[in-house]
């Protein structure tokens, strides 16, 4: 019998276009003591903890090592950290309570992007013989993936339009959320993305507590079940890929049991209006699932820490009963190269 | 649920060299992960999951680099996780891919651990920019060099004990022929008529920069079972972490480092580490931790480790020999330092490690830590599957 693990506590930061006055382990102390405080756990009564981040972020080497001091690993913690989004700490954490070797997780990530030129920071994720000398930008590569779904008659700029227009129109009702409300679909950033297709570019962090079995009972009055979790990766070059589907978050999807049996809730994290139609048709969302109802990536994009606000959000919906059974899903790399799908359900009422 | 028991069947390295000039970092861990599969006797379809390691990405100026080398690792259509835990990683990477097996989330797993140094100036990377740290810690050794100066107070070390620590190594590492330093003429004559880095350390005991990668493969019980030679066997993994700095500190001995290998006896039912491990790779960067590293390990009481390596106890045909592959003063790709650790550990229990074996050696300690001595990661492989 596999052991039953549950997200029973999730927290975030406000996310903002700059924390200039903050460093990392400032944005991310308040989130830490939120999350804690929703379980009354304290540091010392968590068995594992795994964060994700990004040095190139951080602009600096062991940029993780300053955080760690914000958890106060005193004593030693038993503690990993991927270079990755959250989402995927979160699975590192999630295998290991697996194991019966741990009751409780704590999962953090965070990320600045805004003290560099994040459309240029990420090009250095390319391949760095072929791509990254030619610095094709992050917005510019999700522009052949639209043009590509444009070509294929998946989709038109109208429809795009209307979901960055639907996800900032939810975004009003999450306090977190960097952009929200009516928003200009705006002019061509790349065509054919307009500004209203993209994410903004912003700072913040988020946070997850983990449980097993009856301890996710005590510390939730409605854990959120994960029923599966997995991730899968593409080839990396654009040229290998199909843009306008995604047989990575199929498969991953497919392995976590999101096709066992339908979804009332999707958190997709989709940075590109584009993105979302290639997801709802990889993932089989139809028009009954409510697709980012916290806004999703378009509200709010801070980069290694915005798959496990995905998580974050689906669970947080099963906590206070506005969903039974949610899948959550983070990408990682250009053009939804690699993608994690969990799906969460909450006890019957 | 009881665990998933975890063997190693399958380890490779590549040859390495300051400079890998002639592979690309596709390249690089492809050499490793083909010769691992080669001794696992597998293909690239038999692995179903793929963890990989390394430690700043500014090493080579690729960020993320997992995504890159999905394809040359033949990931696609497979989870792939990248971890960093400074230079703790190798042995973090080890134990995060044993734990997918652990967990029979997959059978088996591919695990890599690299790093092309040659990409980069690796003690101008380590060397944080103001206002993150004072201008006078130049790269590693400038970090540790004050800690090793305590232990030698502390422990009233006669000077020479590092010298005997590197010629020791260096010496080793003639034995293995993936090494990257091959001093044939080494004498610790030249080894203590080198010159003063960072005092007490001399160049000729602080590790080289290299480019290098490691894999191994891990599996359970059915695929331990189909293995054509002889597993390794974990029998306590685990990792630990405290902050870099704070007051009351003890640089020379961390508690991590001791509740990391005192969780990793529990489960491997280790009561005297020196009586009961036949074998020690551990993380040594500058030559002074040896002996500090075997007293934080329990090897010895405190301030008395370096007795055992005066004494000649680590020497490859000593009572408890330590670092038989040469160890990181004689290879260092930093990412892949502690999975190489890890694999000689497991090489010796398969008695699979050439001329640098310890005959007989059933038990072994691999160990590596990182940051500033704050990140440690351990396993205890043995030649026999766990009793539970």
């Amino acid at each position: 019998m596999t052991r039953q693990i549950a997200v029973v506590a999730f927290a975030q930061s406000d996310h903002r276009r700059t924390t200039d006055e903050l460093s990392e382990v400032e944005m991310l102390m308040p989130v830490l003591h939120e999350v804690l405080a929703r379980t009354g756990l304290r540091t010392a009564d968590i068995d594992f903890t795994c964060s994700g981040s990004s040095d190139y972020l951080a602009g600096r080497a062991f940029s993780f090592t300053m955080t760690l001091d914000g958890v106060g690993a005193w004593p030693p913690v038993s503690e990993s950290h991927v270079e990755m989004d959250g989402a995927f700490a979160l699975y590192e954490a999630w295998s290991r309570l697996l194991t019966g070797e741990a009751d409780t997780a704590l999962v953090y990530a965070y990320g600045k992007s805004s003290p560099g030129p994040l459309r240029d920071v990420l090009t250095r994720q390319l391949d760095p013989y072929y791509l990254a000398p030619l610095w094709p930008d992050s917005v510019a590569l999700a522009a052949l993936q639209a043009q590509a779904l444009l070509d294929a008659g998946d989709t038109d700029e109208h429809a795009l339009a209307a979901i960055g227009a639907r996800s900032r129109a939810d975004a009003t009702a999450n306090p977190h959320a960097q952009l929200a409300g009516p928003v200009p679909r705006g002019d061509h950033l790349v065509r054919p993305l307009r500004t209203g297709d993209c994410p903004p570019i912003g700072d913040g962090a988020a946070a997850v507590i983990l449980a097993a079995g009856d301890r996710a009972r005590e510390l939730c009055a409605r854990p959120a079940w994960i029923r599966g979790l997995d991730h899968r990766i593409e080839p990396h070059s654009l040229g290998a890929r199909d843009l306008t589907d995604s047989p990575s978050a199929r498969l991953a999807a497919e392995r976590a049991g999101a096709f066992e049996r339908p979804v009332d809730t999707a958190e997709l994290h989709a940075p590109f209006s584009s993105q979302e139609v290639v997801l709802r048709k990889a993932l089989r969302l139809g028009d009954e699932v409510c697709v980012n109802p916290s806004g999703g990536a378009l509200a709010a994009n801070p980069v290694m820490a915005a798959g496990l606000i995905r998580i974050g959000e689906a669970a947080a919906r099963v906590h206070r009963g506005a969903s039974d059974r949610a899948l959550a899903h983070a990408t990682s790399g250009p053009c939804l190269q690699q993608n994690l799908v969990a799906v969460l359900e909450g006890d019957p009422r | 649920m009881s665990k998933e028991p975890v063997a190693v069947v399958g380890i490779g390295q590549s040859k390495h060299a300051a400079a890998r000039r002639d592979v690309s970092l596709a390249g690089l861990v492809r050499e490793a992960a083909q010769r691992a599969l080669d001794d696992a006797e597998l293909g690239w379809a038999d692995i179903e999951a793929v963890v990989i390691g390394k430690a700043p990405d500014f090493f080579e100026g690729v960020m993320m680099p997992e995504l890159y080398l999905a394809d040359a690792l033949g990931a696609a259509g497979k989870p792939v996780l990248r971890v960093h835990t400074a230079g703790s990683v190798g042995g973090s990477t080890a134990l995060v891919a044993a734990n997918l097996v652990a967990a029979r989330l997959h059978g088996t797993v591919l695990t890599v651990a690299f790093e092309k140094q040659s990409e980069s100036n690796a003690m101008w990377g380590l060397s944080l920019p103001i206002p993150f740290q004072q201008p006078l810690l130049a790269g590693a050794g400038g970090f540790f060099a004050p800690h090793v100066r305590a232990y030698m107070r502390r422990s009233g070390a006669p000077d020479t004990v590092g010298a005997l620590v590197a010629h020791k190594d260096r010496r080793n590492a003639l034995k293995n022929p993936y090494a990257h330093l091959h001093e044939h003429d080494i004498t610790l004559e030249k080894v203590m008529a080198a010159p003063m880095l960072w005092d007490p350390v001399r160049y000729s005991e602080t590790c080289p920069s290299s480019d290098g990668a490691c894999a191994m493969v891990l599996t359970g019980r059915a695929g331990a079972a189909r293995a054509p030679r002889p597993p390794a066997w974990l029998l306590g993994g685990a990792m630990r972490s405290e902050p870099t700095l704070f007051a009351g500190k003890d640089f020379v001995s961390p508690r991590a480092g001791r509740d990391c290998a005192a969780d990793v006896y529990r489960q491997a039912g280790i009561t005297d580490p020196r009586r009961d491990i036949d074998a020690v790779e551990m993380y040594v960067p500058f030559s002074w931790y040896e002996p500090m590293w075997l007293e934080n390990l329990g090897f010895a009481e405190e301030g008395e480790g370096w007795k055992l390596t005066e004494a000649g106890v680590t020497a490859l045909d000593g009572d408890l020999p330590v670092n038989m592959s040469g160890g990181v003063l004689s290879t260092n790709p930093i990412g892949a330092s502690g999975m190489l650790r890890f694999a000689e550990a497991a090489l010796q229990v398969r008695g699979q490690a050439g001329e640098h074996q310890v005959p007989g050696a059933r038990k072994a300690l691999g160990h590596a830590y990182g940051g500033g001595s704050q990140f440690f990661a351990m396993w205890l492989v043995g030649a026999e599957p766990p009793e539970r």
